[in-house]
């Protein structure tokens, strides 16, 4: 079964919290600046939008890697930086039409969410379920497929 | 089906991977005329800074990864291409015949026309072979001179300045990175690097290279607008720019214009021989355009829809591929997309804060993003090409952007993933 993370925006009340459990769990740091998964405000809207990779399909930023340090997680289905590889070379940056790959000057390297290897902590840390994971069948899992496939036409 | 692909770079080695997986049974052989694993010229910078060994510039890393996948690599030079006999003839004698043709041979260095510019100690840095002779000569203390400003050269400066060589640069036009960077961008990245103690010589020529006895191997002439100078030089980069590999296709009957021009379908002029990569004159998403993108994104890109159409499905079409590039010139991280020059009738956006290293540029035609540029910001730098390819309409947003461009991720989650912000 896939699982997916899967967010409603209307939920969202902007506490940061699956920030901080990002941080922590990808970087052993509380610092929103080095979370895989970010809050946009929109104050003028009263709105807080949570956005993270969507593991698509496309795999821009995999397909994009010059030495193979982006790699499919079988049992998860996300794409995932190897450290080891990645020269920091931030190709993948610019490829992913999503913006979800972003370069970490501390490290040298990329970094992007990676599903926790399928325990994904922003979903445990949100309080009001604006993060979840879920079954990816019955979710707007399929509808966030169709936007990406449709953001970029598969040129 | 025999498919045949000349070039072991990204484009040929992500062509025959997807052609493998469209056909299990396809014969795939992929030509490289360099003696070294399929390795990405992209990863060479890495590897003279240090962070990775050679292998680490190696496109895939699995062992016996080429011949699990039943993918036969051969080193050897492709001297000529017979369209009508279906053969492609090596150096070693060989003629190895196909059904299907890739020219994936990518680009290689344009050779200045100075005179001295073909002896030991002045070097392009492209291949792997280049790496090692001016990793050679690179010691400590060594005068190095670089000519050209280019992305390719950019890149390798923090490579060179972290081997603590003296470093001079001398470019012809008026600013570093002028395919890439508008002025403003240009002439920052070049304030940064005299910051960082690198000489700088824009509008500069060099005129000649003159292997001397004494302290150092070369006297090198340049001429800046204030007039003539000689510099001491150990080494001597030369890295002006890159043309696509196509002097062994002369007398095949391919159609070349700057590089090889093909169609929707990737195909040349001539049936069943297809192009893809820096040495393809494929569709300009931006321009509708047919030009060469000598860029990894568009390599591989290439290499994926180009398989799909040697293996004969339908639709497989290149709707154009996206000019972009991201530089990292000694740790100040620049980037432009698209048409960041902009478009007649168009309007931009621009801020600038040179105390903060951080510039950033958008170009739009109504209200589609349609370039950018910027320096000093590596978050979701992505978007941009997000938006400029799904052409999304930015309605109010583009409003926002022209008063405050930093708002460019805001205003791509609003056109595109929440209606209530529309």
């Amino acid at each position: 079964m896939q699982m997916s993370l899967v967010i409603d925006a209307n939920k969202c009340t902007g506490c940061l919290q699956c920030e901080m459990a990002c941080s922590y769990e990808g970087e052993g740091v509380f610092n929103p600046t080095k979370s895989r998964i970010k809050i946009f405000p929109f104050h003028d809207e009263g709105i807080f939008v949570p956005y993270t990779c969507t593991q698509c399909d496309e795999a821009w930023c995999m397909h994009a890697c010059p030495v193979e340090a982006i790699v499919i997680n079988k049992a998860t289905g996300a794409k995932e930086i190897v450290n080891d590889l990645c020269v920091g070379c931030k190709v993948c940056t610019i490829a992913c039409p999503f913006g979800t790959v972003n370069y970490n000057a501390d490290s040298g390297k990329v970094i992007k969410c990676d599903l926790c290897g399928g325990d994904p902590e922003c979903a445990k840390a949100c309080p009001t379920d604006a993060i979840t994971y879920q079954d990816a069948n019955w979710t707007g899992y399929d509808k966030m497929k169709d936007y990406a496939a449709k953001a970029v036409p598969a040129s | 089906m025999k498919h045949v692909i000349i070039g072991a770079g990204p484009s040929g080695v992500v062509a025959a991977e997807q052609i493998r997986k469209l056909n299990t049974k396809a014969s795939i052989t992929i030509i490289g005329d360099e003696p070294e694993a399929p390795y990405s010229r992209m990863a060479i910078p890495y590897h003279l800074i240090g962070d990775i060994e050679e292998k680490g510039t190696h496109l895939r890393h699995a062992k016996g990864h080429f011949k699990t996948l039943n993918i036969d690599v051969r080193n050897a030079r492709v001297e000529a291409v017979d369209s009508t006999n279906k053969t492609v003839s090596l150096n070693n004698g060989a003629d190895v015949s196909y059904d299907k043709l890739l020219i994936a041979s990518g680009s290689r260095p344009n050779a200045p026309s100075i005179p001295g510019i073909d002896q030991a100690g002045v070097h392009s840095c492209w291949t792997l072979e280049d790496a090692r002779a001016i990793a050679a000569l690179a010691k400590p203390g060594a005068k190095v001179i670089q000519i050209g400003a280019g992305f390719i050269a950019c890149i390798i400066l923090e490579a060179l300045a972290r081997r603590d060589v003296d470093l001079t640069v001398v470019e012809m036009e008026d600013r570093m990175v002028p395919r890439m960077m508008d002025n403003v961008a240009g002439n920052m990245i070049q304030d940064w690097c005299v910051e960082k103690n690198i000489n700088v010589f824009s509008n500069g020529q060099v005129m000649e290279i003159v292997k001397v006895d004494g302290d150092h191997t070369f006297k090198v002439k340049v001429k800046t607008p204030t007039g003539e100078t000689e510099l001491d030089a150990d080494l001597v980069i030369s890295a002006t720019g890159v043309s696509p590999c196509v002097d062994f296709l002369a007398d095949s009957g391919i159609e070349i214009d700057t590089g090889i021009i093909i169609n929707k379908n990737m195909e040349t002029n001539v049936p069943d021989i297809y192009a893809s990569g820096d040495v393809a004159q494929g569709k300009d998403f931006c321009t509708g355009e047919y030009a060469v993108q000598a860029i990894q994104p568009t390599a591989t890109e290439h290499g994926v829809i180009v398989a799909q159409n040697m293996v004969g499905r339908k639709g497989a079409e290149c709707g154009g591929t996206i000019n972009m590039n991201v530089l990292d010139t000694m740790g100040l991280i620049s980037c432009s997309f698209g048409l960041w020059q902009g478009v007649e009738g168009g309007e931009s956006s621009t801020l600038v804060e040179k105390d903060k290293w951080r510039y950033i540029n958008l170009q739009f035609e109504d209200d589609v993003l349609v370039g950018g540029t910027a320096i000093g910001m590596t978050q979701h730098i992505g978007v941009m090409r997000g938006l400029i390819q799904s052409e999304t309409s930015l309605g109010k947003w583009k409003d926002r952007l022209l008063e405050n461009p930093l708002q460019i991720m805001d205003a791509y989650l609003a056109s595109t993933h929440t209606a209530a912000i529309r």
